[in-house]
């Protein structure tokens, strides 16, 4: 009981604190939590660069502070207390792990603004969800593979049979078979999201295989070393755009631009208007770039993924179109049809033409 | 000139010393790493040390002590057994893992009934969990003569494996929605490891390690087969011939290390963390080897240890977000408290002595 109050009291005189900052007397301070280090050239260097870009954007009206390599569960939600002890306004928890730690703090701290990446739970008024439509990155890729691939087998390194994860899959599937109706998927499953060994391994398993297109849906470059090395191989880029293995193998990429959505954030914040919402953005709002497209792409290939690009970006074109049937043969979407984004956000099952299972 | 000599007998005051001095010498050498990261030494130095023991928020990290040094502590007693005796259980984090999944396994299955015999169920099986884990390296050890240190080692990564298909299979929480990941214990009364006085960090978890400490400590110093565990250890061939059977041994203490640490899996599951899921572990296995020595394999030294060891892991991510220390940082600086106590320890051994050598 006495721990309660003294969080309550704490929070009340940050509270009192962010009351403050509506009139500029102070800085707005936000809080980034990474899963890994910002060195990894990925996921956490591309939340690091969004809060770097939130630095360049308001300068001295901020401060940032962040803590790396946090590990989920309890360590975690002690450093969003402690974020939230020091003081500061809005905290962006980065990792899908940290949903219900970040709920958990976000209770006993209700002046202190949580912005969860990935995740679906907001059992508060001042938690928000926020996550990029990867899957529209992913259809280009798609495209492209199809239409360069001369073996027909396309390789897929799998981080984790997740929703999001089997996503990128099927949309990568569809885009590539709808040019190429002869293209076979190889998924190798590595369960990590960032293992540069085991990456490597997989990526060559694939190719001797004989992939002559990997994709990746891990952080490392050890993929797009492996690619290198095998010759012949195009790669793509994951997380961030991966740009010293341009122009081959690697011939594009998704990168993850949380730039716009921390500074808009930030803004809603130091105006007061900020409130609990979920955010899924893809490329129209600038939340997943494409890499730049390398000359190894021939210039037809090159002009149909960047108009699939504009039509994503624009609306005009969903990612999951039917008509599509699951693997098991049954309906999907009927012709014309788009996916909604509660059978997106929980996908669980591979579409047509998709060999093997998915690992339980 | 300076040289060493062994000593006839070692040094009971350099051992009780020694711990103390490698805590001196990594302030002063970490002071220093800091000081070349452009941070005032001394800041870092009580920001870590002293700001989660006596500063502003004290009220909030001292319980956090207590919930990060609790497992810490359970698995370094169980470890130190072994150790005593010469046996090398390595694999405490696989053990940590499996009895993690057969407390929180045992508990889910009753999902959602309410009763008082779940969480006592749940220990059981968590404790059962990680002793039969443990068991396969000692029995592999005494049948075939098999290297313990390599299997329990290796059976880590089978224990992530299992943990992984767990999270994605068998204990997947059926709501929610395809993420991989157990339901959260902290939502199920029953299967709850909450505290036991609200505020104060004391859980289960925490009383198990005090008893285990004491058990420890009356098994060393006044139980036959502490006798024989310490004997085997400083004298294998005296322990020989005293009539210690060493597979009995063998299969006594990888026993019991593994069932402690099979607790702490369970308890943290049930408690701090609250669900299975695939980045459960996150080291606490491995860090209990250096807690273990650092606590002199001495059950009352290893609560110190753990202390100190939970307080570096608060102080250090306080340090990252206030003076935005980067963890690898805070990684070296714990690096360097096992790097000197172990090089420090040749002064128990042995003394220095300067000026030229005498002539016998």
């Amino acid at each position: 009981m006495k721990f309660t109050t003294l969080l309550a009291s704490a929070a009340m005189v940050l509270g009192l604190g962010g009351a403050a900052l509506a009139d500029g007397h102070e800085k707005t301070k936000v809080g980034f939590v990474y899963v890994g280090p910002v060195g990894d050239g990925g996921w956490t260097y591309e939340h690091d660069q969004g809060r770097l870009a939130v630095e360049a954007e308001f300068g001295d009206k901020v401060e940032t502070v962040f803590v790396e390599n946090v590990a989920e569960g309890p360590d975690s939600e002690r450093v969003m207390t402690q974020m939230a002890l020091d003081g500061a306004d809005l905290i962006f928890t980065t990792s899908f792990g940290y949903m219900d730690p970040t709920n958990n703090v976000a209770a006993k701290f209700p002046d202190v603004k949580f912005e969860h990446a990935t995740g679906y739970k907001r059992l508060h008024p001042n938690v928000s969800t926020y996550s990029a439509r990867f899957y529209e990155g992913r259809a280009i890729q798609g495209h492209i593979a199809g239409k360069m691939t001369k073996s027909n087998v396309i390789g897929y390194i799998g981080s984790f049979p997740i929703p999001e994860v089997i996503r990128g899959i099927n949309s990568a599937y569809i885009h590539a078979a709808k040019v190429n109706p002869d293209v076979e998927f190889k998924i190798i499953w590595v369960y990590t999201w960032f293992d540069p060994a085991k990456e490597a391994d997989a990526a060559k398993v694939l190719i001797e295989q004989g992939a002559d297109v990997v994709l990746q849906h891990t952080d490392s470059t050890a993929p797009q070393a492996a690619a290198q090395e095998a010759g012949g191989v195009i790669t793509f880029g994951q997380a961030s755009d991966m740009g010293q293995y341009a122009p081959f193998p690697r011939v594009s990429s998704i990168i993850d631009d949380w730039a716009p959505y921390y500074i808009a954030r930030t803004q809603a914040v130091m105006d007061g208007t900020w409130e609990s919402k979920d955010t899924w953005d893809g490329i129209g709002a600038g939340m997943v770039g494409i890499g730049e497209i390398s000359d190894a792409v021939p210039e037809d290939v090159k002009a149909e993924a960047l108009a699939m690009k504009a039509a994503l970006a624009d609306g005009s074109y969903h990612a999951f179109t039917g008509p599509l049937n699951k693997q098991d043969g049954s309906p999907f979407l009927a012709e014309g049809e788009t996916a909604d984004d509660g059978t997106l956000a929980g996908m669980n099952f591979y579409v047509e033409g998709i060999e093997g299972d998915i690992p339980q | 000139m300076i040289r060493i000599e062994a000593r006839p007998q070692p040094s009971a005051l350099m051992a009780y010393a020694t711990p103390v001095l490698a805590v001196v010498l990594t302030m002063i050498f970490g002071g220093v790493l800091f000081a070349v990261l452009g941070k005032d030494p001394l800041e870092a130095i009580a920001t870590i040390f002293w700001e989660p023991i006596f500063g502003e928020f004290a009220f909030f990290y001292r319980p956090q002590l207590l919930i990060k040094g609790a497992p810490l502590v359970l698995i370094a007693i169980g470890l130190a057994l072994g150790f005593r005796a010469g046996i090398w259980n390595i694999g405490a984090e696989g053990q940590y893992i499996v009895g993690a999944i057969c407390g929180a396994g045992a508990g889910l299955a009753f999902y959602p009934t309410e009763s008082v015999l779940i969480f006592p169920l749940m220990v059981l099986a968590g404790a059962l969990g990680g002793w039969a884990w443990a068991m396969i390296p000692a029995v592999l050890k005494v049948k075939f003569g098999t290297n313990e240190i390599l299997v329990s080692l290796m059976l880590v990564y089978v224990a992530e494996q299992l943990l992984a298909s767990m999270s994605l299979g068998l204990l997947k929480n059926p709501e929610g929605f395809g993420f991989p990941g157990s339901r959260n214990l902290q939502q199920y009364g029953s299967a709850h490891n909450a505290e036991i006085i609200a505020g104060t960090g004391m859980h289960w978890g925490v009383v198990a390690a005090l008893i285990a400490v004491i058990f420890a400590y009356v098994l060393l110093t006044r139980h036959r087969l502490g006798f024989a565990i310490r004997v085997t250890g400083e004298a294998p061939r005296a322990a020989k011939f005293g009539g210690v059977n060493p597979a009995r041994l063998v299969l006594f203490c990888l026993g019991m290390s593994g069932l402690l640490a099979g607790l702490a899996g369970m308890f943290e599951v049930s408690g701090p963390s609250g669900q299975i899921s695939i980045d459960f572990n996150v080291g606490y296995g491995f860090t209990a080897i250096i807690v273990a020595f650092l606590g002199r394999l001495n059950p009352l030294g290893i609560v110190a240890a753990g202390l100190l060891m939970a307080l570096t892991y608060i102080g250090g991510d306080i340090a990252q977000s206030q003076l935005g220390l980067p963890a690898a940082a805070i990684q070296v600086f714990q690096g360097m408290l096992l790097f000197f106590l172990l090089a420090l320890d040749v002064l128990t051994n042995y003394r220095v002595r300067f000026g030229t050598a005498e002539v016998a």
